[in-house]
């Protein structure tokens, strides 16, 4: 079975075409990386996925497991396994962190109709995956990613990555504004979080996040499209090379 | 297929304590002159003291003008259209006890949650609030208080004012209107004259009072008003909560709801006041709801506190101003609000601290949450005095708006006569955005638990301030109050 499968998608926003048709397959226990220039569509590729408002899809399909998603609401598809890692995470005051990974996990459940999780065990399971992220206890009671340094806000997204354990992770440049610290223990979570049930696509413009995470596959996005596919050397050459070559 | 942030608003929210009561009332005609007042006065077989002052407070009314200053708009009221007394009938003699009361108005509390029976309450059955002694008022009467004999015990009082003005007519004679004084304001010398009933609290010198006070209003009859009167007394070093819960049924015609409610703390006493107002609001398109205009203030003598915890949610029409007079020194005041507006309702309260003591201290925490078409406005004096060395003030006042139809306005008053005294504000309006939306639905959370948790996580500073048994129903009733409007 296919994990994920993006069939000719184009896509629109505001009347601008911005995805043109693009394909990709991802596999159980792939990781998939996608670079390209600025403006080539990445983002609008990881927001369509988790079916942000204002993304229209004009033609092509998405579908996941299998089935079709394109006219499942954001949360509904965070419930069938779709996770984004978010650019700019945002704040949502007086909410505390503990609090909002508990109601995403309730809910969750809920849809999948799974038992709730237990307090008890939920407390011990989110403090001993901020520690392996080096995040201190204390910033759990604080409000999500109020006042968090953006590295702070990226290993808050890495760490709910760790706790829901969806089946494909999208991350939208995740590695952005980490210093080499950060980058290697942001590394280590999605490493460790992979598995040969779930699948990873990483959206990133550097090749150094991918020494740290190998990928299978790396794709070229330009101008909407995929323009070239190929293993790790792919992204290797594109360091040396740009992408001017490509387009 | 996704939401935005405004389809989630407009849509329309079940008003659970809409239904009505079917009991035979004693209701007077609609219409205001002397004979009203004497007839009320008559009824409540009141001392001619308080007859001269009702007639009195008749007399200042018909010289007022209904205030214009508030943010708020509405067809002038027809007073000759209102009636000021109504009373379920079976309860005309005043049960003596709960076996006396009619068991329509039983089965009324029962589906609002309101346990009157001592026995069930302490079991924890119907809902109960375990450790709460409530006083219900049904229109213009008391119906029954629970809990009268333990209290007791301590030396409390907590009784219906109709009831006080006999078994304690000395503390009605010299308190009623010190605090709120019968001119105050055109909606007080109006409730001043035609006052029905409400709680009289009385806690003696020292004592703490044992259990929680709560009084539970409603107002069931069409065309009436309800114009209760509460007078708490704090003596020396004592202490007391009391919470105030109000419903009404849904109709179209708009009701008017004039309370004035009197707190008198005296030397290091504390009184904590918290309502949870649930006034029926009015339809989606505005039609109906209560004309909530209340007078509530209090007054600090030295080293008391008095401190006023509200959660607006009802009303098609707040305006409402819970205030401290810091008279005593190193007094302190405070008030937490959450005012939440939705359809075509409207808000306009907040607070006056009137700081005359030296080292007087006050603190002011508003929540206002707008959407729908609602305006939600905040309204706030600090007031330092030339005498009130050395007094500080704390003001945070927040605006969330949800939708883009809504309004947030916030008007603070500071007037500082005195050189020595600090005044802090700060103020934010933000808005629930789709950002946040997504970024919840991306976690698995359905649009509209978002947006009560992302409005419950803005309250949350006032929250913290209602009592334990409460603090929870108000989130419910926040969560409800958005659920037709909001998500």
């Amino acid at each position: 079975m296919t994990l994920l499968q993006v069939k000719d998608l184009s896509v629109s926003v505001a009347d601008n075409a911005i995805l043109k048709g693009l394909n990709l397959i991802v596999n159980p226990g792939e990781v998939h990386a996608i670079m390209g220039p600025n403006g080539s569509g990445k983002s609008t590729l990881a927001n369509v996925l988790a079916g942000k408002p204002d993304y229209q899809v004009t033609s092509g399909s998405i579908s996941l497991n299998d089935s079709n998603i394109e006219d499942l609401e954001p949360h509904e598809r965070a419930h069938a396994g779709i996770f984004l890692a978010f650019q700019y995470p945002v704040e949502v005051p007086g909410v505390s962190n503990m609090e909002f990974l508990k109601v995403s996990l309730d809910c969750l459940a809920k849809a999948r109709d799974e038992p709730q999780p237990n307090t008890g065990a939920f407390l011990k399971r989110v403090r001993q995956i901020a520690q392996t992220l080096d995040l201190n206890p204390e910033f759990l009671k604080r409000g999500v990613n109020e006042g968090f340094s953006g590295g702070e806000k990226k290993r808050n997204e890495i760490l709910q990555l760790l706790l829901l354990e969806p089946q494909l992770a999208v991350l939208d440049e995740t590695d952005s504004g980490l210093d080499i610290d950060a980058l290697q223990i942001v590394a280590q979570g999605v490493n460790s979080y992979r598995n040969e049930n779930n699948g990873v696509i990483l959206i990133t413009h550097y090749q150094r996040l991918l020494d740290y995470i190998v990928p299978d596959y790396v794709h070229v996005l330009a101008d909407g499209k995929i323009v070239q596919s190929g293993d790790k050397g792919l992204a290797q050459e594109l360091e040396k090379k740009g992408y001017t070559w490509l387009t | 297929m996704s939401h935005s942030v405004n389809e989630l608003v407009g849509r329309n929210a079940d008003y659970a304590a809409g239904f009505v009561t079917h009991t035979e009332a004693e209701t007077l005609a609609p219409g205001l002159d002397e004979s009203v007042i004497r007839f009320i006065s008559a009824k409540k077989n009141e001392p001619p003291w308080l007859t001269q002052w009702r007639l009195q407070s008749f007399e200042y009314w018909q010289s007022m003008q209904a205030p214009k200053w508030a943010h708020v708009q509405f067809p002038p009221l027809k007073f000759d259209d209102i009636s000021y007394y109504s009373a379920p009938k079976s309860q005309a003699d005043g049960p003596k006890s709960l076996d006396e009361v009619d068991p329509e108005l039983l089965r009324t509390y029962e589906k609002l949650g309101i346990p009157l029976h001592e026995q069930e309450a302490l079991a924890g059955v119907v809902n109960a609030k375990p450790n709460v002694a409530i006083d219900v008022v049904f229109d213009s009467v008391s119906i029954t208080t629970t809990f009268k004999a333990k209290l007791a015990e301590a030396g409390v009082i907590f009784c219906p004012i109709s009831e006080a003005v006999h078994s304690h007519g000395d503390l009605i004679k010299r308190y009623l209107g010190s605090v709120v004084p019968q001119r105050d304001n055109f909606y007080a010398a109006l409730n001043s004259a035609v006052f029905s009933d409400g709680s009289f609290v009385y806690i003696p010198k020292g004592v703490r009072c044992p259990m929680e006070l709560s009084t539970y209003f409603r107002i069931n009859e069409r065309n009436t008003g309800q114009f209760e009167r509460t007078l708490i007394i704090a003596d020396e070093g004592s202490h007391v909560s009391y919470l105030e819960g109000c419903t009404a049924p849904m109709r179209d015609e708009n009701q008017l709801h004039a309370a004035v409610v009197e707190l008198v703390a005296m030397d290091d006493a504390e009184i904590k006041y918290s309502t949870v107002q649930n006034w029926y609001p009015g339809d989606k398109n505005g039609k109906g709801g209560i004309y909530n205009f209340v007078t509530k203030r209090g007054i600090c003598k030295h080293r008391a506190k008095i401190s006023w915890t509200q959660v607006e949610t009802g009303s098609a029409i707040t305006w409402k101003y819970p205030s401290v007079v810091l008279r005593g020194d190193n007094s302190v005041g405070e008030f937490y609000s959450v005012a939440l507006t939705n359809n075509l309702q409207q808000a306009d309260t907040g607070t006056k601290m009137i700081h005359l003591g030296k080292n007087t201290k006050s603190t002011i925490i508003s929540k206002g949450i707008s959407t729908g078409r609602s305006q939600n406005t905040y309204r706030g004096l600090v007031r330092m005095s030339p005498t009130a060395t050395h007094a500080r003030n704390f003001t945070q006042c927040d605006s969330l708006l949800i939708g883009d139809s809504c309004g947030a306005h916030t008007f603070p008053y500071i007037e500082n006569s005195n050189s020595t005294s600090i005044v802090e504000h700060e103020a934010s309006t933000s808005k629930v955005s789709d950002d946040q939306l997504f970024a919840c639905q991306q976690r698995g959370i359905d649009p509209e638990k978002a947006v009560s948790m992302i409005v419950n996580g803005f309250c949350k500073d006032v929250f913290r301030e209602l009592p334990m048994e409460f603090a929870v129903e108000a989130g419910k009733l926040l969560e409800v109050s958005l659920e037709g409007a909001v998500g």
